[in-house]
């Protein structure tokens, strides 16, 4: 009868300390800068376009493959604002298959991409989860 | 006489694989007498992804991805042994801030790990408020895991020759404050569950496993210990920088259900203080070692087995040169552990055989790999 007894009473200490849990939707969870969500491309302000130069090894290295980049001539070369010959042209994240394993953050010789805080990825159709895509392009640091 | 024309059979009852209490997909075949188990058959390879053969075609360092989803409630003990393979046969160097880096999250992700199995051998139990207090706890280990690994269960975090990241800045602060916070979650945990009349009916002498046959059987960690057999491969095989750190290795005598949960209390209690040790200790320096650049280690084979939560975790890696692995062979403690559990049970009521099976805490991610 003791031990349940001691059990109760840690059970009623929980009534006068302050509540664990966050009311989600209304407040949000407070990520550390290291949170890893879905990798998204950075954006050069400076120059006005991606860092990424299309090289595909994070294509390449990803483990469940399931990023999909293609390159092309940087249109900004000709004018002298770029510095960058080539550029990515798609970038595609297969969002369904990535495990956010951070690889491709780890393996890309240029620093272009990175793991953003995106997290949510529960939506009512597929498009919608082509859209958080596009958001995850680039958006999220400032660029168009 | 009319009953002696009566014949009693044999009753199957097929447990699993969605029964909740199997934690996971597993099923078990048990053949029961009346309310006793006479026999029991598992069935396991419901959760095989095939990881071992997936690893044979993917480069050396991406590999650990794979096997933080084999045990993925202790993903990070899960990539040392790997890694530390992997240092032997390219014989890199592991700066001393690493190594201590690697054995404060290792301890950090047992204790979260048995905080896991705490919470769920008491609803096995039928208390479901240890659940909660267990992962109140748990959580604070993982805000701190998100801040210095970026994920909260799968890290990909430790690297051929250290660790991806350093600590954050805050880390001191933030372990500070956990390790108190970890202290009174464990007290309040045995609090609620270790003297309680109902929980104690309920498992001691239940499932019990002797000595002996705990060894035939292979078993390993805290299963083992419970039966009274001292080995931890912390202390007897020392690995990492364990020999300069302080610590008990805890057993039991009994070898049942209420000795295996004791004993993972107790465990906590000692990897908190190897904890704290890593905080007072911590050196300064780099937290990753000279690396080539690419990796591709000389032909060669290496055993390297680490004290996992639930046993001996053991990574056999064969290289014939070249960028691929040629061969990832994982000994998963839980599958040892499970091959014990028809030992366990025979004998046992059937309403017991839940609380047996969550007793060996195992995870199915890796019985089946």
């Amino acid at each position: 009868m003791l031990g349940m007894l001691k059990g109760l009473m840690t059970t009623m200490q929980s009534h006068f300390r302050k509540p664990v849990t966050i009311q989600y939707p209304d407040e949000r969870p407070d990520l550390p800068p290291r949170y890893a969500g879905f990798p998204g491309l950075i954006w050069d302000a400076n120059v006005g376009e991606p860092f990424c130069t299309g090289c595909q090894v994070c294509a390449r290295f990803c483990p469940t493959q399931c990023i999909y980049v293609t390159m092309k001539d940087n249109p900004k070369v000709g004018d002298g604002t770029s510095k960058r010959r080539k550029i990515v042209d798609e970038f595609e994240l297969n969002v369904s298959c990535c495990t956010q394993c951070a690889v491709c953050v780890e393996v890309c010789n240029f620093d272009a991409i990175e793991m953003t805080h995106t997290f949510e990825m529960a939506s009512y159709s597929r498009e919608q989860v082509m859209n958080l895509q596009d958001m995850l392009s680039m958006k999220e640091k400032g660029g168009p | 006489m009319a009953e002696s024309r009566l014949e009693t059979v044999d009753m199957f009852i097929n447990m699993g694989p969605q029964h909740p209490s199997t934690h996971g997909v597993f099923r078990m075949v048990l053949t029961i007498d009346g309310e006793q188990i006479v026999d029991m058959k598992p069935h396991i390879g419901y959760l095989h992804r095939g990881v071992e053969k997936l690893a044979e075609g993917l480069r050396y360092r991406e590999v650990t991805v794979l096997l933080d989803r084999t045990d993925y409630l202790a993903a990070l003990n899960n990539e040392l042994p790997y890694v530390m393979a992997l240092e032997k046969l390219l014989d890199v160097k592991v700066p001393e801030r690493a190594e201590y880096i690697r054995v404060l999250v290792c301890e950090l992700n047992r204790i979260a790990s048995h905080l896991m199995f705490y919470g769920a051998f008491g609803a096995d139990a039928g208390a479901t408020t240890p659940f909660m207090y267990a992962f109140r706890d748990r959580e604070e280990i993982q805000h701190f895991f998100e801040a210095v690994t970026g994920g909260r269960l799968m890290h990909n975090y430790f690297r051929v020759g250290g660790v991806r990241y350093d600590l954050p800045e805050d880390w001191r602060e933030r372990l500070t404050k956990l390790i108190p916070h970890l202290r009174k979650g464990i007290v309040d945990c045995e609090r609620l569950l270790s003297d309680n009349e109902i929980f104690l009916n309920r498992t001691i002498g239940v499932g019990q496993i002797s000595a002996a046959d705990a060894i035939d059987y292979g078993l390993t960690g805290p299963n083992l210990r419970a039966c009274g057999v001292r080995l931890d491969l912390r202390r007897d095989q020392p690995y990492s920088v364990y020999p300069k750190l302080e610590f008990d290795v805890p057993t039991r005598s009994r070898g049942d259900c209420y000795d295996r949960y004791l004993l993972r209390v107790e465990e906590m209690r000692q990897s908190l203080r190897i904890v704290e040790q890593c905080l007072e200790q911590m050196p300064d320096g780099p937290s990753l070692g000279e690396v080539p650049r690419v990796i591709r280690p000389k032909e060669g084979e290496v055993y390297v087995g680490t004290e996992n939560p639930r046993g001996e975790y053991g990574i056999y890696l064969v290289s014939r040169g070249g960028d691929y692995p040629y061969r990832v062979k994982v000994r998963a403690p839980s599958f040892c552990n499970l091959m014990a559990l028809n030992e366990m049970m025979r004998g046992c009521y059937i309403a017991d055989c839940v609380l047996i099976l969550g007793s060996i805490d195992i995870v199915l991610g890796e019985v089946d790999r």
